[in-house]
């Protein structure tokens, strides 16, 4: 985690700024990672609006890499591709696929 | 004009980000970044409360916040009366001609904070008819402190203070029909919701904020440890309440109701019972007759929001 903020840089209420929890790493929770196919995917973004961790980013309204810092491999997405598009692997042996 | 076309939400900003500390496949944060997409339409701002609960705790955890909006932390009652003073303190400030914009002020509560403990607030802030939203993310427990039954837990399932044993069959009280007592209040707009279909649930969003007066949102909030089914399916059980008639889409607007989504074939509770542990039990012989009693009651409620449907209808078409 990356340093907290200073009792002087703090705004009265005592919270930072909105969002600052973006910082945290939440990837170590993972025991399965979503390996995505981007040749089989159609950009339905089914995962992207399901994700508890927003995730999945998009832009011009196109998926793009997981995002693993926050990704929690809780499978959802895998589960919700309608294209099977996405493979939850055990950690650690992406690259056996 | 507000979308719920997923491309188009997709240019919208993230009110909700990663780094929060909820269980990975918890329903909740699914429900707050469907609402926050949604509610921002029309060049709105968001304006939250949230009572204690899982998703107070997991998203705000000192010093940082998860929301890119202005949220409140409030205690469990509170949510409700919280959000009250905020929009009472903006529409004072719009009459002084000291703000401008547009401003859908959201109220956030669990089941714990919304159908027990924040009940009074949130009763009092729709009497009063203050100009606000409650989200209820409901999953059925107070998950948060470690799974005790609340008053949204239903019956027959196993909790940590409604336990299952030789004597207890898990909780043996049925779960009250919050929705039902919201539109006994006579509210302009409310509804229930549920994840696996984002675009009825955004668009429901979409409503309430645009509603002048009190809405309510009722959303089914799957909890993977409480529930006890693996993190990956919390979709699907979704599917499977609402397919299950457990958990009906439904919407009533001005008084009258319409029914969301209405399943092909109604499948039978058991399967929903079965696809999660705390309802284990209740296949054991001696608790059985529970399963037959539950569809019993959910046939009932089914057919009750089906009769209102058709009435409500025929008032329309008579006044026509
Ligand atoms: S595995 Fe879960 S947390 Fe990770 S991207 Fe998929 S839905 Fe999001
Ligand atoms: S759900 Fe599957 S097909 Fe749709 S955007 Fe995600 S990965 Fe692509």
């Amino acid at each position: 985690m990356s340093e907290l903020l200073k009792k002087d840089e703090m705004k009265p209420g005592g919270i930072g700024q909105g969002g600052s929890m973006e910082r945290r790493y939440t990837g170590s929770w993972r025991t399965f990672v979503p390996i995505t196919d981007f040749e089989t995917c159609i950009q339905c973004l089914a995962c992207w609006i399901v994700c508890p961790d927003s995730a999945i980013p998009v832009e011009d309204g196109e998926r793009r890499e997981t995002n693993m810092h926050h990704c929690k491999g809780c499978g959802i997405c895998a589960v919700e591709c309608p294209v099977d598009a996405i493979t939850m692997v055990r950690e650690g042996e992406e690259d056996d696929e | 004009m507000a979308t719920t076309s997923l491309k188009k939400l997709s240019d919208m900003p993230e009110l909700l980000t990663g780094g929060h500390a909820a269980c990975p496949g918890c329903g909740g944060p699914i429900i707050i970044r469907q609402v926050l997409l949604a509610a921002q339409q029309d060049g709105r701002k968001v304006v939250a409360s949230i009572s204690t609960g899982c998703m107070e705790v997991s998203t705000t955890i000192y010093p940082d916040s998860a929301w890119r909006v202005p949220i409140f932390h409030s205690a469990f009652e509170n949510s409700a009366a919280t959000i009250s003073g905020a929009e009472a303190a903006y529409r004072s400030l719009k009459r002084q001609g000291k703000y401008e914009g547009e401003i859908a002020f959201i109220a956030f509560g669990g089941d714990g904070g919304t159908y027990d403990i924040g009940f009074q607030s949130l009763s009092g802030a729709l009497e009063r008819g203050h100009n606000f939203t409650y989200v209820c993310y409901d999953n059925e427990a107070y998950m948060n402190t470690g799974i005790q039954r609340s008053g949204a837990t239903p019956k027959g399932a196993w909790t940590t203070t409604a336990p299952d044993g030789t004597v207890e069959p898990g909780k043996r009280e049925i779960k009250k029909d919050l929705t039902a007592i919201v539109a006994a209040h006579g509210v302009p707009y409310c509804a229930q919701a549920s994840p696996h279909r984002p675009r009825d649930l955004m668009r429901k969003v979409q409503k309430a904020v645009a509603t002048e007066g009190p809405c309510f949102l009722n959303i089914l909030s799957p909890c993977p440890r409480g529930w006890r089914h693996d993190p990956d399916v919390t979709i699907q059980l979704c599917k499977l309440a609402a397919d299950t008639c457990v958990w009906p889409l439904y919407e009533i607007e001005n008084g009258k109701l319409s029914i969301n989504y209405k399943p092909k074939e109604k499948k039978p509770v058991r399967e929903w019972l079965k696809s999660q542990q705390r309802f284990r039990h209740l296949f054991a012989p001696k608790n059985e007759h529970l399963i037959e009693e539950i569809q019993a009651e959910l046939d009932a409620k089914w057919g009750q929001l089906l009769a209102r449907e058709a009435f409500d209808n025929e008032q329309e078409q008579e006044s026509e």
